[in-house]
């Protein structure tokens, strides 16, 4: 906008400084009319006391938990967004592949001896399956899918994307059936304890704490490692990474490799706390972990994180913080629409996200 | 000091973009320890000429050898493996990471950490400014010290072949004269340079020998005091004195 006031007047000016006013004003519009609706929706909601302290807390709780999910899940777009300025829509089913493989290995392990004498063990032993599964299907889907039309238009890998993401789903139902498929109960995973006044599930304890150290992880791989700092690097300046004798190619595959790693523990997490999946589990938690990448500002690994943590908690709380106190019915049911007017939100006040400073574009 | 076994030589090389071709049969040879340079109009092929060096663009004809290997159409990635290092254009940094990290990724192939640190050493003491801002993302630099960084970068490879796409471009008077001072200083400790510059009095002020680009043929090939004295190449790029 501030551009606007150093071109001398002219006819392409006043064009542009006479359509501005109109778009402009219908933004501030909105914007006006979300901060109110939420500023009257939580007011109502809190003086209405319809949820008891302890309630709200155990939503806070399980927006955390969830949210651990999302995060993991936005990493991979986020991550490969970075290096190839395009948006992996099959992610979501890497994602259901860990569920699944999850799935296969848990329920095997519990006909074991071992699933009882050392439950987290053969948990572990289920996450590194995930993970190892997911990222060679992450990678198989870079080698074939993507990586022979580097070069081509936009459009294209992203037409392609979305063909993998079904071809995916229905190679998964073809082969194991389109039933949904329980996990096995954990024993040491039921139950919750207290910690500071909040309730917490074991299983989320779990699933929170795996994904901080996952996430601890990654941060470590690519702030101080070689690999990282290639990868970081090629999502700056393919061309001058070469010349550093980074191999792209190798570099880019990686990326997709440790995405996938990622989504496949997220699956896991995701199939121990809801105990189910089937061959669309990864359609909505997909689009959701893209919302948080987007939310976080996309490209920005940091911002997926809290990108992710953001969007558990506005789908946790949000339904019973703003929908209830206007006056709407069955709010809970309506967390998909919360989420996803988030991002609406998001793009309306603040375009690169939470963290994102960059533009998608800035390539030299 | 020059040997005269050349370290790099183009042979006959010819480059297409689509239809149009760009670089017209051109031969050129670089010796050991010298400091040559190409000079050039716009649109004359110089950035050609070094994207075909690199292998960014594959030549129609001829051959690109490095120290008696033919190195025609290889990856550019495999190039800094080889001994070749590149000073961009308009310096390309990797301006969201640190002075460090540049670095870091300037020696990315080499394993050998002692020598590694040593030539941390000697990059500081051909740039003591680079030193001091170490932490400092490459991007909040100025313009001057981004290509100091650059060369630092560049020199972490330890090349053997220095190539130099026009250093002096963006950069204030006095910050070319440090800058091709460096270059020398750079030289005589050992690495050939080819730089690419299109100011020619400066680069024919350090180098042993020139080549003049014109719509993608060598037109003149001489040593850089001949060069100064040509009257061609006082018309056309020097300007008259």
């Amino acid at each position: 906008m501030a551009r606007t006031n150093l071109v001398p007047p002219g006819p392409v000016v006043g064009k542009r400084a006479f359509q501005l006013p109109i778009v402009d004003g219908f933004l501030w519009l909105v914007r006006i009319a979300a901060i109110a609706l939420i500023l009257v929706g939580a007011t109502r909601s809190i003086a209405s006391a319809r949820l008891s302290g302890q309630q709200w807390r155990d939503l806070v709780v399980f927006g955390i938990a969830q949210g651990s999910v999302y995060a993991l899940v936005a990493l991979g777009y986020t991550m490969v967004y970075g290096v190839l300025r395009f948006i992996n829509f099959a992610h979501g089913e890497v994602f259901m592949i860990g569920a699944m493989t999850g799935y296969f290995v848990t329920d095997g392990l519990a006909r074991t001896a071992l699933w009882e004498a050392a439950p987290f063990l053969s948990l572990f032993i289920a996450l590194i399956c995930c993970m190892t599964v997911s990222a060679l299907v992450a990678l198989l889907l870079e080698r074939v899918a993507y990586r022979p039309l580097r070069g081509a238009p936009r459009l294209i890998p992203f037409i392609t994307a979305i063909g993998a993401s079904f071809f995916l789903q229905y190679t998964m139902a073809s082969l194991f059936g389109t039933s949904v498929k329980s996990y096995p109960e954990v024993e040491v995973l039921t139950g919750s304890f207290t910690l500071l006044g909040f309730r917490v599930l074991r299983v989320h304890l779990l699933v929170i704490v795996a994904a901080l150290v996952i996430m601890a992880g990654l941060y470590l791989y690519v702030e101080k490692t070689k690999a990282g700092k290639a990868m970081r690097a090629v999502s700056e300046d393919q061309e001058t990474a070469k010349l550093m004798g980074i191999n792209v190619d190798r570099t880019i595959a990686r990326v997709f490799g440790v995405g996938g790693a990622m989504a496949g523990a997220a699956g896991l997490l995701f199939g121990l706390v809801f105990q189910n999946v089937f061959f669309l589990s990864g359609f909505l938690p997909g689009i959701k972990a893209f919302t948080a990448a987007v939310l976080g500002g996309i490209g920005n690994i940091p911002g997926a994180a809290v990108g992710g943590l953001t969007l558990g908690m506005v789908e946790s709380m949000g339904p019973s913080l703003v929908l209830v106190g206007l006056g709407i019915p069955a709010a809970h049911q309506l967390k998909d629409v919360v989420a996803f007017v988030t991002l609406v939100l998001v793009l309306i006040f603040r375009p690169t996200g939470i963290l994102g400073e960059r533009v998608s574009e800035d390539r030299g | 000091m020059t040997d005269t076994k050349p370290l790099l030589e183009l042979r006959n090389v010819s480059t297409h973009y689509g239809a149009i071709q760009i670089l017209r049969g051109v031969d050129v040879e670089i010796r050991r320890g010298e400091v040559v340079c190409l000079l050039g109009g716009n649109a004359s092929g110089k950035t050609t000429m070094l994207k075909t060096i690199l292998g960014y663009v594959v030549p129609t004809q001829g051959d690109v050898v490095l120290d008696g290997r033919r190195i025609t159409g290889l990856p550019t990635q495999r190039l800094v493996g080889l001994g070749v290092s590149m000073v961009p254009e308009n310096r390309r940094l990797f301006k969201r990471m640190t002075v460090r990290e540049n670095l870091e990724l300037g020696c990315y192939l080499r394993q050998d950490s002692g020598e590694i640190a040593k030539d941390f050493e000697r990059v500081f003491t051909l740039f003591p400014k680079v030193k001091q801002r170490l932490s400092q993302r490459a991007g909040t630099l100025s313009g001057g010290e981004q290509q100091m960084v650059a060369m630092a970068r560049a020199l972490m490879a330890r090349p053997k072949l220095l190539l130099m796409d026009e250093p002096s471009m963006g950069l204030a008077p006095v910050l070319v004269e440090q800058n091709f001072d460096i270059i020398r200083e750079v030289n005589q400790q050992g690495t050939t340079v080819f730089v690419v510059e299109q100011n020619a009095r400066m680069a024919l002020s350090i180098a042993d020998r020139g080549y003049v680009l014109q719509t993608g043929k060598i037109v003149l090939a001489d040593t850089a005091e001949r060069l100064m004295s040509n009257p061609r190449m006082q018309e056309a790029y020097l300007g008259k004195l």
